[in-house]
Formats: C-alpha cells, structure tokens, sequence
C-alpha cells in the first residue's frame, strides 16, 4: 500500500500580500499566547494567575489614579521607544537608551546643581538643552566608533549603560548627596524653578507634551522627509546607498546622537517632571523595554506613543502585583520576554502562511 | 613575584566564567546564529547550577543541571531563529530579558544562601612548578575543564567533519545546502551546544566562585563575553587569552579595593566595561573596516531554503 499517497500535507508558503487586519489579529494573538504562558508560568510557582493578571489590570487601568500612573510612566517609555526607534529606522541597533536616559538625567541635575537660576524658563530651557547633549554625546559616541571604524554599536551602547549607571552611582552616593537625607544615597530636591508642572492633582507632567512633539516632529522627519528617506536607504540596502551618494557614515553619528537626545531628554522630563531629585533606581529598564515598543509598532512614531501606554499599564500592574501579592518586578520582566518570543514567532505567519492540504487517494 | 602571583591566579579564576561563555558563544556563531542571550543565559545556569548544588549537596549536578537547563533554554532560541527566522538581535535581546526576570523571580528564596561548593585541586607535580605552578594548576576543576574546553572546542570546530559542516553552514549556507548538509540541524546542534557551556559559565559564578546567589550577579559578564568573540576572531585560544585578561582587570580591581584607595567604587568598577569598548575599537582599528578572517559571513542572516536562486 502507498502510505505517501494518503498522507496530509503541511506547506509552507510565502505571502505576497498581508492585510492590516490580518497582521493586527497575528499582534493579539501572539500577545494572547504570551499572557497564556505567562498564566501557565504563575500557575506553576503556585501563584493564581487570573488573581495576579486582574491585580495588574485593577492597578493600572481601572480607575482614575491607575490611569494617571499609566500615564507617567507612558512618558519616558514613549520618548524612549521614539529614541530607539529612530536608530532602528538606519538598522543601527541603539541598546543604550537606558544609559542615555540616566546621562540626560545627570545633566540635568549637574545643571540644578552648580548653575541655579530664579527664572523657570531659563531653568527648563537650560536642562533641556544640556540634558538633550549629554544624551546626544553619550550616543554619538557609539555611533562615532561605528562610522569610524565599524565597531559593534550593539556592545559598545551596552557598555555605556553600565558605566552611565555607575557614574550615577559615584554621584549620589559621592559629593551630590543630599546631607540632610540620613544617609540615603540622594540629591537635594530640585528648586521650584526647575519643576515641569504636574496635573489633575496627579504625576502626569508636562514631559508629556515632550513626547507627542517629538512624535511629531520624527514622523515630519522620518516618513515625510528626504532625509528620513536617506536613512531608511541606508539601513536597508547600505549598498544602494552609496551608489546614491548618501553619506550613510555621517549619518550613524547624526542618528545616534539624535537618538540619545530623544534618551536624553527624557531623563530630564522623568527628573523634572516625576522625582524631582537623583536617586539610584529611577532607571528601572525603560531603555530595554523601548526596545520591545519600538519594534511591536514597527518604529510608526505615534504607534510608538501607543503601544507605550499598553507597557506604562504593564509596569504599573506589576508595581500593583509587588505590593498586593508579593510578587517581584521581574514579573514584568518575564512577561515582556515572552511577549517578545511570541511577536518574534509571530513575525513569521506575516510573512508566510502555512496551508494543509488532504490529499484524497 | 610573590605580589603579582596571586592576581595572576585570581585572573584565571575570574576569566574562567567569561571563557566558557566565549567559547559557547564561538561554536553557536560560527554555525552563523547570533545569539545575545548571553547574560539571560549566565544568570539562568548561575540560579540552576547554585539551587541544585544547595539542594542535592553535591556541586557536580550543580553543574550538569545548568548545563542541560542551558540547552533546554536555547531551544527557544534555536526555534525561533532558525525554524522561524525571527530576527537574532531582538530575539537574543528577550532571551536576556527572559532569563534575567526568571532567574530572579525564581531565585529571590535563595537570596543570602550559602553553599560549600567546589574547593580548589592543587594538580599534584605541576602546581609546584614556579609561577605557571601556582597560576595555573592550583585551581578548581572547573578551571581546569577549561583547559581541555578551549582544546576540545578548536579540535571541533578546525578538526572534525561536524566542525566543518559548522564553518560551511556559518559562511554559505546556501553552498552548504548543495553539498547535502543540513543547514537547521547543524545550527540547532551548535546553537544549543553552545548554550549549554554560556550556562555552565554562569554556574561556575554560583558554584565555584562566590559560593552564593545574587540577583544579577553575572554584571554584564555575558555582553562582555559577545565582545570577547569579536576580540577572538572566532577563535578559541585566543578567547582564552582575552577572558584571562578581563579576569586580571577584575581581579586588579578586587585587590585594589580591598587594599584601601582613594579611589571610589563606582569608578573602579567601570574599568571592565571601559576596556571592553577600548578592545572592540582596538581590534576594529586593527582589522580595518572589512570583514574580520575568521568573522562568519552568514552571522546573523535566517536562511531561508526556498527562496533558492
């Protein structure tokens, strides 16, 4: 007997064309599948699963005050994402934005520090500047070293967090403490002048708006203009782009160095507009999360300012899971890992679509 | 001598964890599977190897338990880049941010432990030999793995029909194909190999080395390790080479603080990820702008068999 000619057949075929519904439905479902495993996960560390993903909900979205914490810490998440995605549009692989978010902090603090004024405009627009600099630097320095010599910018940004941390480290626990602080590793809280305003009684601040224009003005720049055009070429046909005369080497340094101003500039907003001090721990990962939001909305700006709502409810579900059920941070941690697998896995049902055919005798 | 001696042995001792995961990292990318995991990896096989350790007593399946966790984490890995061509950046990205949330939710109980662990062998006959002696062959076993690890991997990877099909599959993949060799089965073997030595890396942080488990405790060895391949062009001794040389930066560092300085902690600590960068530009500056010899042309690129030309 030909068993063969009996056999069901799984073929695996390209797609040519996918519609956005089908590739939001492919997003969901990956999501879905991800919250499920995590579910199964919590199941097995004897954790109730649904108890623990409505404690995230209940936290984060339910009523006014969660949606409020969504919301700062949508912002950093934003600017972040919108930071590293730039970089991404030019496939440079920017890993350092949580280091260029601490540096912009820095600065900004450094600024509060020795060049104290009255006026808050001075203040604001001076922070922004310098807080956006070091950013930059932090950033085009490894981007510097890629266009220079092709030195692996994804080690070198990574190096940078590190040490980025570090000097934070040297600074609270050194000459920028707060003496009166008892001890705790802090700076002095900043002067009325150099606060971003707050509303609605709650810890949304005015780095919002940063966000949304610099959203704005990334997708004037990147999907309208010429320029965005040169390094969407560069990154993906390098080649291509240098028979087109585009100065692709020049263009890692401006992207990296605009890159970590986006970083940078939300460290100053965090600083400003949220802690109001240094203190180690306010860098709690949105350099590596951006990661993640910036590709879920595939590097769209104002998808990015999205998607970033949906990760801001995800930390501050698992701050609500920490207090409520005693479950660590790295709850987080896990689930956006397994987000991202699932994303990654579900990438490949865009591009390719699995038929089963039953062949009849 | 008798002042540098001792941090010569202390390099060795703090290279051997960076230099099992160069060497895991050096068999999966010559297969041309990028995987930069390695920190995710580290702290998984530094949480199995320490819990197993603590609750069996005995260091040895320790070992083997981080070792086989390690190659049932990269499965995750493997599948998704090589079956599913995801992209090997972001992938190797989440294995870290995967690994790195499991081990601390899983490991927070084990906080503050302690085990006996593995104890130094002094090598009858050789460890009384001067200064190589006390270098090299008063040490733990697992250091002395190393040894035969670093052999074994270049026999493997230049000696071996498998070592072979490895470099073929990880410079042309395509050629490869044509020759009869399966291009997924042999970046599945190497990519999960590879994985398993990333993990017994981290154990040895646990097990061997500091006799504890600390959250995070692999601080950035595992991206030190994907620079070390850089810096090795692929090759296992001098993989060897440079792990003992960041191993004498912390071991430097550690004698430095421990002497009393001026100097603060958080400055000395940045010296390991500062060299990094400085080995990386040196070795790219060195090499020019092309491709590095030994560099596999395929390295990070998903194949994808239909699209045959």
């Amino acid at each position: 007997m030909d068993r063969g000619a009996k056999k069901s057949m799984i073929k695996i075929e390209k797609r040519f064309y996918i519609s956005k519904g089908q590739e939001l439905y492919i997003i969901l479902a990956s999501i879905i599948l991800a919250l499920l495993s995590g579910a199964l996960m919590l199941r097995l560390m004897g954790v109730n699963p649904w108890e623990a993903y409505g404690m995230m909900l209940k936290g984060s979205l339910s009523d006014f005050y969660g949606i409020s914490e969504t919301l700062a810490k949508t912002i950093p998440l934003a600017m972040c994402s919108l930071a590293v995605g730039l970089a991404f549009t030019m496939v440079v692989w920017n890993i350092g934005a949580e280091g260029q978010f601490v540096m912009g902090a820095l600065a900004c603090t450094a600024f509060v520090r020795y060049f104290y004024t009255d006026s808050a405009i001075v203040m604001l627009a001076s922070m922004t500047v310098t807080s956006s600099l070091a950013g930059g630097f932090w950033g085009a320095f490894a981007g510097f070293l890629k266009a220079r010599w092709n030195v692996n910018e994804i080690i070198t940004t990574l190096m940078m967090n590190y040490i980025a941390i570090l000097l934070l480290q040297y600074f609270v626990y050194g000459s920028w403490r707060d003496p009166t602080s008892l001890g705790f590793p802090m700076t002095p809280v900043f002067p009325e002048s150099a606060r971003l305003p707050q509303f609605f009684a709650s810890r949304v601040h005015a780095g919002l708006f940063f966000a949304l224009i610099v959203a704005l003005i990334l997708w004037i720049v990147v999907r309208k203009g010429v320029w965005g055009y040169e390094i969407r070429v560069s990154g993906q046909n390098p080649r291509a782009a240098d028979y087109a005369g585009i100065k692709s080497a020049r263009n890692v340094i401006l992207v990296m160095f605009l890159s970590g101003a986006i970083a940078g500039l939300a460290g100053m907003a965090e600083m400003a507009g949220l802690h109001r001090r240094l203190q180690p721990g306010f860098a709690v990962g949105y350099g590596y999360t951006a990661i993640i939001i910036a590709w879920l909305a595939r590097l769209h700006p104002f998808t990015i300012i999205f998607v970033s709502f949906f990760f801001g409810a995800l930390f501050v579900g698992g701050e609500n899971l920490q207090i409520a059920m005693r479950l660590p941070l790295s709850t987080v941690q896990i689930l956006q890992g397994l987000i991202l697998f699932f994303l990654l896995g579900g990438e490949f049902f865009r591009s390719y679509r699995i038929s089963l055919t039953f062949k009849k005798r | 001598m008798e002042l540098i001696v001792p941090i010569l042995a202390a390099a060795v001792r703090s290279g051997t964890p960076i230099l099992y995961a160069t060497l895991g990292e050096i068999i999966t990318e010559k297969s041309g599977v990028l995987n930069l995991g390695l920190e995710g990896i580290m702290l998984i096989g530094a949480y199995t190897g320490f819990i197993v350790t603590f609750n069996t007593g005995s260091p040895l399946w320790g070992l083997v338990a981080a070792f086989l966790v390690g190659v049932a984490v990269n499965v995750i890995h493997a599948f998704l880049c090589i079956s599913l061509r995801a992209n090997q950046v972001i992938c190797g990205l989440a294995m870290t941010m995967f690994g790195t949330g499991m081990s601390s939710l899983l490991g927070r109980s084990y906080v503050g432990q302690t085990i006996s662990g593995l104890g130094v062998m002094p090598l009858p006959g050789l460890s009384s030999l001067p200064v190589v002696g006390p270098v090299f062959f008063n040490q733990d076993p697992m250091v002395y793995m190393s040894y035969f690890l670093v052999l074994l991997v270049w026999f493997l990877i230049f000696k071996t029909k498998f070592g072979l099909k490895m470099r073929a599959v990880g410079d042309s993949p395509l050629s490869a194909e044509a020759a009869g060799i399966s291009v997924s089965a042999v970046r599945y073997l190497s990519t999960l190999l590879g994985g398993g030595f990333v993990s017994l890396g981290g154990a040895y942080l646990s097990v061997v080395y500091s006799h504890m488990w600390v959250e995070l405790m692999t601080a950035g060895r595992g991206w030190i390790a994907v620079a070390l391949v850089i810096f090795a062009i692929w090759h296992p001794f001098r993989a060897a080479l440079g792990s003992y040389l960041f191993g004498g930066v912390e071991a430097l560092q550690m004698r430095i603080q421990a002497g009393g300085t001026s100097i603060p902690a958080p400055l000395l600590m940045m010296l390991p990820y500062i060299l990094t960068i400085t080995v990386l530009v040196m070795i790219s500056v060195l090499k020019g702008r092309g491709r590095f010899l030994g560099s596999p042309s395929a390295l990070g690129l998903p194949f994808y068999r239909e699209e045959r030309e």
